[in-house]
Order: structure tokens, then C-alpha cells, then sequence
């Protein structure tokens, strides 16, 4: 291959060499970057969460005061609630997972005694609340109408029985027996975990325990009730349509409100990540396209400043596909200088980004990607101004001198 | 002589349309991501409250846990919030010109007048000061007095917004509302008001917009006003009810004082100090004392409002810029070499290289103002865009004067740091070489 004259005809005229070098070495390392960031984030949007999160949605209710027929409130709304057609399960609960919003205590292993302290995100649920929210139970027991009570919302009492994620039961009790094991609060009362479930994701989505959960049969009185409902799978949409008037209806001196899918809440929460993602992507397409529209541009230039000299190339016997072989190989050998030190650039703009914003370490597999990525775009771009030289006809040689 | 040049510029600008397009496309796009990814961080930065920023403080207290910090990342922070009773006590004090304690909480809502059905209200329960403090702008009445505040007057203010729903915008001053189960006298309702960052209560949503309704501090006890923000709490102590709630260790109430002189500070500062000091000998601050008075200014540095994924998207925006300025020095390397033959007769025919060097500055700002525009068309887009993807960001992804300004200097000055080395090396171009072979 003719590597070495085209290097020193490179070598004549290097600024424009140069300058697509440098614009793919800032590319590269902008895209690797970039890459590795959308990755991490649609892998923790991706994540499985345990729930039916498609079919579930939430409604709360607010009453002008505390009143005694609360619990009578709550009884007929729930009965309401699980009568709509459509309807597949519904509980009360405290606050909704992925929202962002919810509680969290310590548990712990042995009372008072605070090396065995487990801080966890925990849910007040009623009977149909594994139901409603679609996680497994792979042992012990779901709970019954009976492990259900009101509590007052300044109590610290606590239900007797609660049910836990295997993860947080092996974290509790690394020995595995933790099913039918007591857990206490911070003041000593006991809590038996009579259930666990395979898998469930908490309140906070970005937290790094966010599939440690406890589940309570617990509703706090007040005034204030928040109802999880989930539906048959394609009907979610027209049970959300009705819900507020039909609990309006059975009684209208109360606020019925904040309908919301489960998909919503949590499309909320991961807001901010997506939108890093998607503006990200942005960032790559725009970058790309710029790039190999100077890769054109200058390509297209420097054919048509050489015309004469592939005129006089092609007069005394270059073939066609040689002429094109000779601006491909030219170039891959800047796209190939330019990934050289984008190489260097990618790992160094990474460090940077871990150092100042502890983002995660470049997957060295993004390079190598990243490399072949951009020898494919170069060739590519290159592909039009060099056909075009290839068409100059020998004749042009002889025409202007 | 400059009218003369831009009709060339405008003449070489058209005799290669593509690659002139092409370079205003480049710099237009390095413009756009620029200005969205520095829109975003510079509101999200801002300091809604600039003018008294370095006299409004925020105050902390160390009442935490001794056997942790508040937060294990950042052991020299105090709680971010104070108990109630310890703000019960700093509202005493009258070292302070202003101040305000405050929480969030949330209220079933009705006017008196039948026909419109009750809603939910985000209230803010604070002190009387608190308008004065954030310098709150009033379309009726005022802010309610500290008199007011003493009786635990049932008294309300209510935003624009509310007020256009529950008395159609109109003065509602004197009118009552249903707050629970009580009714509260409107004297105030502001007119549009939203500090982006909310920068006096950073715990519930530094982007959110301001609460519906603000009602008296005082009342909480008497409403059994719950908090619907941030809560949290260290201490294994019994909770049986409102009362023990109150007199917990639990930390949920902001609080702020405005600070005229630096004797002042010192002197709220000693304050703070002596209070914590006598609550150690009573049991209570176990913790190396950390008392805290914070500048609204620095606060927002403290409390890290601007996101690490904004500054990360600031740099990798430049970086793009790099890759559109590179981009454009080679095709104006390329445009003009390929201009030699005529910038060489120019020179023949008596042109001097500085004018000829002039000459082309001027084309290369054409296509700079032109890329500046383009570029902030773009940046108005991706602001929509980014609007649509973020629903927070309502109040930050909008154009603001002073960066349509940034953004025209930044083109121009990118593009002609990209057209000096090309047109210094177009007019150093020797004459006589190129006119030979003519």
C-alpha cells in the first residue's frame, strides 16, 4: 500500500490533517464519556423494581378535620375501591414507593443494642397490599385481615408482625433464618417478620439500599388517607378516570385528589436521569454530525485543490478505485493519529469527571468502540469527495497547465 | 471603507454557499449547546434574593446525635433544620432585626362562598418577618403583623395563583377562608413571585414553585399543623402525640434572621453559642458545638443546589464548542487558500497586508454574528427541549438578556480566534507565486 507518499503529502500540507486529528481526539473523547454516562443511567432507570408498576395507581383523600367516622372512611372507600370493575387489588398506604417521598426507621437485631441498628425504608399496607403492589412472596406468609389496625399518626406504636425483602432479611440475619425472627424499634418493641418477599424497590430511587424494605398491616387515622390501587392489565387508564368522582361521590365534604399512575411517579423520580441521558444522546448525534461534516468539508477541499494532481495521477495510469483507495487510506491514517491521542484525551477527561464529580470509571471497552466508531464515520464521510475525485477526468491534467 | 469590505465578505460568502453554510452551521451549533447547557446552570445558580443576599443568614443549630453527624458524608454540617423547640427559642431573642421560622404543611381548603369545591393547599406556616425578609411582593394588602403573630391571629396571605382560583383575582382582602376546620381572614395576596432557587426552604425542592398559602408559625401548635417537608429525626424517645412530637429531638423547621452588621453577626452568633452552651449542661447538644450562620449567598453553595450533571454538561458543551471552532478554522483554512489567486492580485494592485487582513476580519464576523444567531435560535429550542424533558426546570431553561449578550460575544470572539490564524496565513500568502501561474 502506498502509505508513505501519501504521509509526506500529508506531511506538505498538515494544518488541515491536523485540525480533523484534533476534532476527532475531542470527539472520541467526548462520546466515550458521554456514552458511558447514558449507559449507567439507563441501566439504573432499567432496573427491575419488584412491582406491577404498569398497572398501579395512587388517590388520596383529605378530610376539613380529624373526625371518628375515619376509619368507617376508609373502610367504605377501600370496599369502593375494590368493587370498580377493573379493579384487581387496593390498599391503603402510607406513601408510594419510587416516589421519592417516604419514611424510614432503624430495626434492630438485638433490642438496644446499636452496633445491630438497620436503618430501612418501611410501608404501611393493608391485606391486599403485596397484592396491589404486585411483589412475591417466596416465604412465610401474606398478611390477614386480622394483622391490620389503625393507628393514631403521632403513635410510635407498631404492629406486632411485619413482612421484609429477602434482601434486607439476609442483611438482618446473614445466617438465613430470618423468617419468624424478631426485630425492635428504637424503644424495644418487638416486630416478628412473619413474610418474605423475593424482591421490591423503596421510596428512593437514587438511594444505594433501595430494595430494602419493610412492609407494615398498619393505617395511620387522621385525616389524610392515601389509596394504592392496582388494575386488570389494560384498564388502569379508565379505572384513573372515574376514580375521583366515584369517591367524591360517596362523600363530597372532602378533597379527593392527586390521581397518579405508579409509571408517572416514577418517571418523576428518575427524571433528572433520563433527561442527563437523552440530553447526552443529543450532545453525541450533534457532535458526530459535525465532525464528519468537516471531515466532508475539508475532504471535498482538498479534492478539489488536487485536481490537477489526480488529473495528471489518473493520465499516466492510476485506476479509479485507486484514486478513492488513496484519500480512504488518507483519511484513515488522521482519523487513526486523531483516535491516538483522543485515546489519551477519552481517559483523561474521565479521570477528571471521577475526581470532580465521583461519576463511576470509563469501561475500557468504550475506547476500543469508541475507535471503530469513528474509523467507520471517517470512511464514511470521505466516501462522497473521493468517489468525486475519482470521476476527474485524466484529460483535466492536460487542459490547464 | 467598512461598507466596501462587507460587500466582499458578502460576495465570498456566496461564492461557496455550502462551505459558508456549513461554517455558520458550526459555529451556530457550538452556540446553541453552549448556551442551553450555561442557561440551566446559570439560573439554577442564581441568587433570587441578590441585592440583601449577604445579610439574609441561615441559621443551624447542632442538636444532632453524638454518636453520628447529620450527614456522615459531611461531618463538619449541622442539621440542615431545628427542633421545634429550639426555634421556639430563637424567636425570642431580638438581636435580629427579622426572623422567621417555617415549615410546610398541607391543608384541605374552601372559600366561605358556595360553588367551589375544596382543594388541597401547600401552606408555608412562618413568622410575620418572613415577607420582609425575602422581600415578598404584595398585589393586595400586606403581610400580617407580629402583633398578629403573638394572638396566633388566624390570618392568611394567599399566592397570585391561589388567589385567582379561589376569588377569581380579585381583591380578597377581608374575605375568609376555610383552612381545616377553621376560618382564616385574607390580608394579603402576592403578586408573581418565584425565586428560582426557592433559597428559603432548599429541604423540600430547590425548583419548586412557591407554597399556595402562608399562615402564622404561631398557629402550629393549635392546628396540630403536621409537617408535610422534611423530617428527620436521631433520637429513640417515646412519640405518643402532637405535644411529644413538638418536644422531640426531631429537626423540620427552617429558620432565618436578617443580620445588618457584622457586630450583629457576632452578636447572634454568641447568642446561638450561650443557648447551646446552656442546653449541654441540661443533656442536650452532646455534639462539639456547631452553631452555623450562613449567608443566603454561600447557602446555596452550602446546600449544593447546582447539580454535578449540570457542570458536567457546562464541559462537555465547551468541548463541543472546540470541536465546532476546529471545525471551522479548517473549512476557512480551506475557503481561503482556496482564495490565494485573488487575495494575491489584491495584493499586487496595491493593498496592504493589514487592510487585506481587515478584509477578511470582517467576513469572518459576518459568519460569527451569523453563527451567533443561529446559534441562539438553537439555544431558544434546546431550552423548549429541555423544558419538555425536565418538568422542574420550568423556571430554569429560559432565555435570559444577559446571555443572549454572553452568547453573541462568545460567537463573535470564537470566530475570530478560529479566523485569525487562517486569515494570517491567507494574507501571508507572496503575490507574486500565485499571479505566475494565473
Amino acid at each position: 500500500m502506498e502509505i508513505r507518499p501519501i504521509l509526506s503529502a500529508m506531511l506538505r500540507n498538515k494544518t488541515g490533517a491536523v485540525l480533523i486529528a484534533l476534532q476527532i481526539a475531542v470527539t472520541l473523547a467526548v462520546v466515550t464519556n458521554a456514552a458511558h454516562i447514558i449507559k449507567q443511567r439507563l441501566d439504573l432507570i432499567g432496573r427491575p423494581t419488584g412491582l406491577d408498576v404498569a398497572h398501579i395507581f395512587q388517590v388520596q383523600s383529605v378530610d376539613f378535620a380529624e373526625h371518628v367516622s375515619f376509619r368507617e372512611r376508609v373502610r367504605a372507600d377501600l370496599e369502593l375501591l375494590r368493587g370498580l370493575p377493573g379493579v384487581r387489588a387496593a390498599t391503603a398506604i402510607g406513601s408510594m414507593p419510587l416516589s421519592g417521598g417516604g419514611s424510614a426507621t432503624e430495626h434492630y437485631v438485638e433490642a438496644g443494642q446499636d452496633e445491630s441498628r438497620v436503618a430501612a425504608n418501611y410501608f404501611t399496607i393493608d391485606e391486599q397490599g403485596l397484592e396491589t403492589l404486585g411483589v412475591k412472596l417466596v416465604a412465610g406468609r401474606d398478611f390477614r385481615p386480622e394483622d391490620v389496625d389503625f393507628y393514631e399518626s403521632t403513635s410510635g406504636k407498631l404492629p406486632a408482625s411485619i413482612i421484609v425483602t429477602d434482601v434486607l432479611a439476609k442483611r438482618l440475619f446473614p445466617n438465613g433464618n430470618a423468617l419468624g425472627a424478631t426485630v425492635y424499634d428504637g424503644l424495644g418493641q418487638p416486630q416478628a417478620i412473619i413474610g418474605i418477599v423475593e424482591h421490591m424497590h423503596g421510596s428512593w430511587v437514587d438511594a444505594e439500599r433501595v430494595d430494602e424494605v419493610v412492609l407494615r398491616p398498619q393505617i395511620y387515622d387522621g385525616n389524610f388517607v392515601r389509596y394504592a390501587v392496582r388494575t386488570e392489565p389494560g384498564r388502569r387508564d379508565e379505572v384513573m378516570a372515574v376514580v375521583e368522582q366515584k369517591l367524591t361521590a360517596l362523600d363530597p365534604q372532602r378533597v379527593v385528589r392527586g390521581v397518579r399512575s405508579l409509571e408517572e411517579i416514577a418517571s418523576d423520580s428518575y427524571g433528572a436521569d433520563r433527561a442527563m441521558a437523552i440530553l447526552l444522546t443529543t450532545v453525541i448525534a450533534l457532535l458526530i454530525a459535525v465532525t464528519a461534516l468537516g471531515i466532508v468539508g475539508l475532504a471535498s477541499f482538498s479534492v478539489k485543490s488536487r485536481t490537477k494532481q489526480i488529473g495528471t495521477r489518473r493520465a499516466i495510469g492510476a485506476s479509479r478505485p485507486d484514486i478513492i483507495r488513496y484519500f480512504m487510506v488518507e483519511n484513515w491514517l488522521i482519523t487513526t493519529g486523531g483516535v491516538a491521542l483522543g485515546s489519551a484525551l477519552a481517559v483523561a477527561l474521565n479521570l477528571w469527571l471521577v475526581r470532580t464529580f465521583e461519576l463511576p470509571k470509563l469501561e475500557i471497552v468504550y475506547i476500543p468502540l469508541g475507535i471503530a466508531a469513528l474509523w467507520l464515520l471517517g470512511l464514511l464521510a470521505v466516501l462522497g469527495p473521493a468517489r468525486r475525485a475519482a470521476s476527474i477526468a485524466p484529460a483535466i491534467a492536460t487542459r490547464t497547465v | 471603507m467598512l461598507h466596501y469590505y462587507l460587500k466582499l465578505a458578502l460576495l465570498s460568502l456566496r461564492r461557496n454557499p455550502i462551505l459558508s453554510a456549513l461554517m455558520v452551521a458550526a459555529i451556530g451549533l457550538g452556540i446553541g449547546v453552549c448556551m442551553t447547557a450555561l442557561t440551566v446552570y446559570h439560573l439554577m445558580s442564581a441568587d433570587p434574593i441578590a441585592h440583601k443576599s449577604d445579610r439574609v443568614y441561615a441559621v443551624q443549630l447542632d442538636s444532632w446525635d453524638v454518636n453520628a453527624p447529620f450527614i456522615d458524608a459531611r461531618p463538619e454540617q449541622a442539621p440542615w433544620e431545628l427542633t421545634w423547640r429550639d426555634a421556639m427559642v430563637l424567636r425570642e431573642s431580638d438581636i435580629a432585626a427579622r426572623r422567621a421560622a417555617m415549615f410546610i404543611s398541607t391543608f384541605a381548603t374552601r372559600p366561605e362562598a358556595e360553588g367551589i369545591s375544596p382543594s388541597f393547599v401547600i401552606t408555608r406556616l412562618t413568622d410575620s418577618d418572613f415577607f420582609s425578609l425575602f422581600d415578598v411582593p404584595f398585589a393586595f394588602g400586606s403581610a400580617w403583623t407580629r402583633e398578629a403573630d403573638q394572638a396566633e391571629r388566624p390570618v392568611i396571605v394567599l399566592s397570585k395563583e391561589k388567589n385567582e382560583e379561589m376569588f377569581g383575582g380579585e381583591n380578597s382582602v377581608g374575605r375568609k377562608l376555610l383552612i381545616g376546620e377553621r376560618y382564616f381572614e385574607v390580608v394579603g395576596v402576592l403578586d408573581d413571585w418565584a425565586p428560582v432557587p426557592k433559597v428559603y426552604d432548599l429541604n423540600n425542592g430547590p425548583f419548586n414553585d412557591p407554597e399556595d398559602v402562608y399562615i402564622p408559625f404561631s398557629l402550629t401548635e393549635t392546628l396540630e399543623a403536621e409537617s408535610t417537608g422534611n423530617v428527620n429525626c436521631w433520637k429513640n424517645e417515646p412519640i405518643d402525640s402532637f405535644a411529644d412530637f413538638l418536644n422531640s429531638e426531631c429537626v423540620w423547621i427552617q429558620y432565618w434572621v436578617e443580620l445588618d452588621s457584622p457586630t450583629q453577626v457576632e452578636e447572634y452568633q454568641a447568642f446561638l453559642d450561650n443557648y447551646a452552651r446552656e442546653q449541654q449542661r441540661l443533656g442536650r447538644f452532646e455534639r462539639p458545638l456547631n452553631n452555623r450562620l450562613t449567608s443566603a449567598r454561600d447557602w446555596l453553595d452550602v446546600r449544593r443546589v447546582v447539580q454535578d450533571d449540570n457542570r458536567v454538561l457546562v464541559g462537555l458543551a465547551f468541548m463541543f464548542l472546540a470541536v465546532c471552532l476546529l471545525n471551522t478554522v479548517g473549512l476557512l483554512l480551506a475557503k481561503f487558500a482556496g482564495k490565494a489567486p485573488q487575495i494575491s492580485l489584491r495584493r499586487a494592485l496595491g493593498a496592504s497586508r493589514g487592510t487585506t487582513f481587515l478584509q477578511h476580519l470582517v467576513e469572518i464576523g459576518m459568519i460569527g454574528v451569523a453563527g451567533g444567531l443561529l446559534g441562539l435560535g438553537l439555544a431558544v429550542a434546546g431550552l423548549a427541549g429541555v423544558r419538555l424533558i425536565i418538568d422542574d426546570y420550568e423556571r430554569l431553561a429560559r432565555l435570559d438578556p444577559f446571555l443572549v449578550g454572553v452568547a453573541i460575544l462568545i460567537a463573535l470572539a470564537a470566530s475570530l480566534i478560529a479566523g485569525i490564524y487562517p486569515t494570517w496565513r491567507a494574507c501571508s500568502v507572496p503575490p507574486a507565486a500565485h499571479l505566475k501561474t494565473q
